[in-house]
């Protein structure tokens, strides 16, 4: 099976002053595709910045991140934007959406930023949008659907161009439990349905279930990787 | 290339109206500014414009011919003939609209109770009719009937000095060629009337026919002044007509009246400083709306990023947004400064501050006038400053680094 994410000996230390934070400390990590893994830990355990470093949008200290055969660790600036509007999709706990764009625009924007055509943009984003079970709702604005309907739409927009790889993190931290277990469910078999790689942060145990493996982390430091089911 | 365009321009239409009480403060803000540098360029422009015209028709004309001496000692001795083929030929120039030959020397008028010295004027009055002042300014009696005309025409202000009036016999008193004095009676068939006091006082009006049989000359003249139909010829017509007849002295406006082409100029330069004094305090206030909308979206720029948007695309979203905002306060400031021109009509009446404005060589209505180059000035000046200063704020946000801006809001 392909690896599609990669970390050896990853470091992150954050400074503030005299002060060192070692957020993370020698991660060693191997994501093969297809994969969804959770990422769990308590707070401050350095969730957040793994999954900063895989996406590119901070650097590590020292160590390697590889993600589809690119080193991220060595890219700069531009390509990092590239390699995310076109293999990486993020989901993040809250505010994921253009607050101006409607919920159908803010599916299509990455589209139209990769120059696909507009009726492409339309076919796909309206399907997208049916698919994560929000259809009659596409031309709202972010103010005018739920949090668990903004998620949904922010999963959408994570999908919509098949990324190898989405990272999500504590996508269901905003949301009540019947929705964020809704949510999970519609990853998951989005994952399974387009073959995409998936890693979400959490501290819901009912997350954790649902995860095919999951990562502990403690300190910065990864202290359980069990393959589940 | 156009996808992302079209992406910019809406997504920057709609984050202008976001705030709407902030964008309509800004944006009267540069209205307002638009506004004052338009309508004052206006006004600057019609006092200048004002000027230049008062000038012109104060006996001046666009450009004036001389005998060599007769500038620094404008007297009798000081003339030119007329027949002169040379001079003939090259006043018959197509870029020459009217000419007018003046007698034009030192006098006294005498009348039953006063007598003050003056120049008394010989003018061809159809020659003169459309160039100066004088046929629309008069005010009691008649203008010259022709050039034997055996009347005089004189300013109120003179006849209340002299204690005389329409109607009256003055004497006027002066130097022939021979230096000898010669006076005559003249019956006053005129009076006329400008806002300008030295004007009124300070000269008399004849016949060029009787003026020349007063000082015994003959087809001999002081000046000959020109008007042309196109300003933009002046200096080039100037030059020629030197060169045509070197004998002579020919001069332009603004050689001939110094001080109003100083004023001119000095309105004309002021025009953009006051452009950058009214952008100065504009622009503080674009800067910083920009800056507290920039602030506030931080957590949307750091989203814009971790979807892969460059950096460029971020600045370039903030920057369309302010150039937006820009033209739209540019479009409504036109608008109304045309607007608020056009409702001045004729111009504003500064009688009021007459005694000043008399001094300054202006009449008391300032008409508006707006020019394309001062429209282009002011325009260019709040687009080009206007864009430059907000690349600060649309920097400012392409430097958000995404996860800080994510993660901590
Ligand atoms: N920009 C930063 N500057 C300084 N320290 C930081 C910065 N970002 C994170 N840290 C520190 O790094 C450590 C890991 O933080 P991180 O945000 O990755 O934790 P997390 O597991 O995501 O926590 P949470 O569950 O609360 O989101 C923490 O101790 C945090 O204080
Ligand atoms: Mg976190």
């Amino acid at each position: 099976m392909k690896t599609v994410v990669s970390c050896k000996h990853l470091n992150k230390i954050y400074r503030q002053g005299q002060i060192e934070v070692k957020a993370l400390t020698d991660i060693n990590l191997d994501v093969i595709a297809g994969d969804f893994i959770c990422l769990s830990g308590p707070s401050g355990s350095g969730k957040s910045t793994l999954l900063n470093m895989i996406g590119g949008l901070d650097s590590p200290t020292s160590g390697e991140i590889i993600v589809d055969g690119q080193h991220v660790d060595k890219m700069s600036k531009s390509e990092l934007a590239e390699l995310r509007l076109h293999k990486i999709g993020f989901v993040f706990q809250a505010y994921n959406l253009i607050p101006v764009l409607t919920a159908k625009e803010n599916v299509e924007m990455v589209m139209q930023m990769q120059g696909d055509s507009k009726q492409y943009r339309n076919e796909h984003s309206l399907a997208i949008l049916k698919e994560v079970g929000l259809e009659g709702l596409e031309n709202r604005k972010p103010a005018e659907l739920s949090g668990g309907q903004q998620q949904r739409v922010a999963v959408a927009r994570a999908i919509v161009d098949k990324p190898c790889l989405v990272l999500a993190d504590e996508p269901t931290a905003n949301l009540d439990s019947k929705n964020a277990d809704n949510l999970l469910q519609m990853m998951r078999e989005m994952g399974e349905q387009h073959q995409m790689t998936f890693i979400v942060s959490t501290h819901d145990p009912m997350v954790m279930e649902r995860a095919r493996r999951l990562i502990k982390l403690h300190d910065g430091k990864i202290i359980e990787n069990n393959k589940q089911h | 290339m156009s996808h992302i365009t079209s992406l910019l321009m809406s997504l920057a239409w709609r984050n202008l109206w976001r705030n709407k009480r902030r964008t309509l403060v800004i944006l009267f803000a540069i209205v307002l500014g638009v506004w004052a540098m338009i309508f004052t360029a206006a006004f600057m422009r019609g006092m200048s414009s004002q000027i230049l015209s008062d000038t012109i028709n104060n006996l001046t004309g666009h450009i004036q011919i001389h005998s060599k001496q007769y500038l620094d000692d404008p007297v009798i001795d000081h003339r030119f003939s007329l027949i002169d083929d040379q001079l003939f030929e090259s006043l018959n120039n197509v870029l020459i609209k009217q000419t007018s030959s003046r007698v034009r020397v030192p006098a006294v008028i005498v009348s039953e109770r006063e007598s003050t010295g003056l120049v008394m004027v010989g003018i061809n009055p159809d020659n003169e009719n459309g160039m100066s002042f004088l046929q629309s300014s008069i005010v009691e009696g008649r203008y010259l009937k022709d050039e034997n005309d055996s009347g005089i025409i004189i300013g109120r202000k003179l006849a209340e000095r002299l204690e005389t009036r329409l109607g009256k016999r003055v004497v006027i008193m002066s130097q022939d060629k021979d230096n000898k004095i010669v006076d005559r009676g003249f019956r006053i068939v005129g009076i006329f009337d400008t806002q300008m006091e030295a004007l009124e006082t300070g000269y008399i009006f004849m016949g060029l026919q009787t003026s020349e049989d007063l000082l015994n000359i003959k087809n001999e003249v002081s000046e000959v002044s020109i008007l042309l139909h196109d300003m933009n010829q002046l200096d080039e017509l100037v030059a020629d007509l030197q060169q045509q007849n070197p004998h002579l002295d020919v001069q332009g406006w603004a050689q001939l009246e110094p001080m109003s082409r100083v004023i001119i100029e000095l309105y004309d330069s002021f025009h953009l400083v006051w452009h950058l004094i009214v952008f100065l305090a504009m622009g503080f206030g674009i800067v910083n709306t920009l800056l507290m909308s920039v602030f506030e979206r931080t957590r949307e720029f750091g989203l814009f990023q971790s979807l892969g948007l460059k950096p460029g695309f971020i600045m370039g979203q903030v920057w369309v947004e302010s150039t937006l905002l820009l033209m739209l306060g540019l479009f409504l400031g036109n608008i109304i400064a045309w607007w608020s021109v056009l409702a001045t009509g004729e111009g504003i009446d500064v009688s009021a501050f007459a005694q000043g404005m008399e001094m300054a060589n202006l009449s008391n209505i300032i008409p508006f006038v707006i020019i394309t180059k001062d429209l282009v000035l002011a325009n260019s000046v709040v687009i080009i400053l206007g864009m430059l200063t907000s690349i600060y704020p649309a920097w400012r946000a392409s430097r958000l680094v995404p996860a800080d801006a994510i993660t901590r809001v």
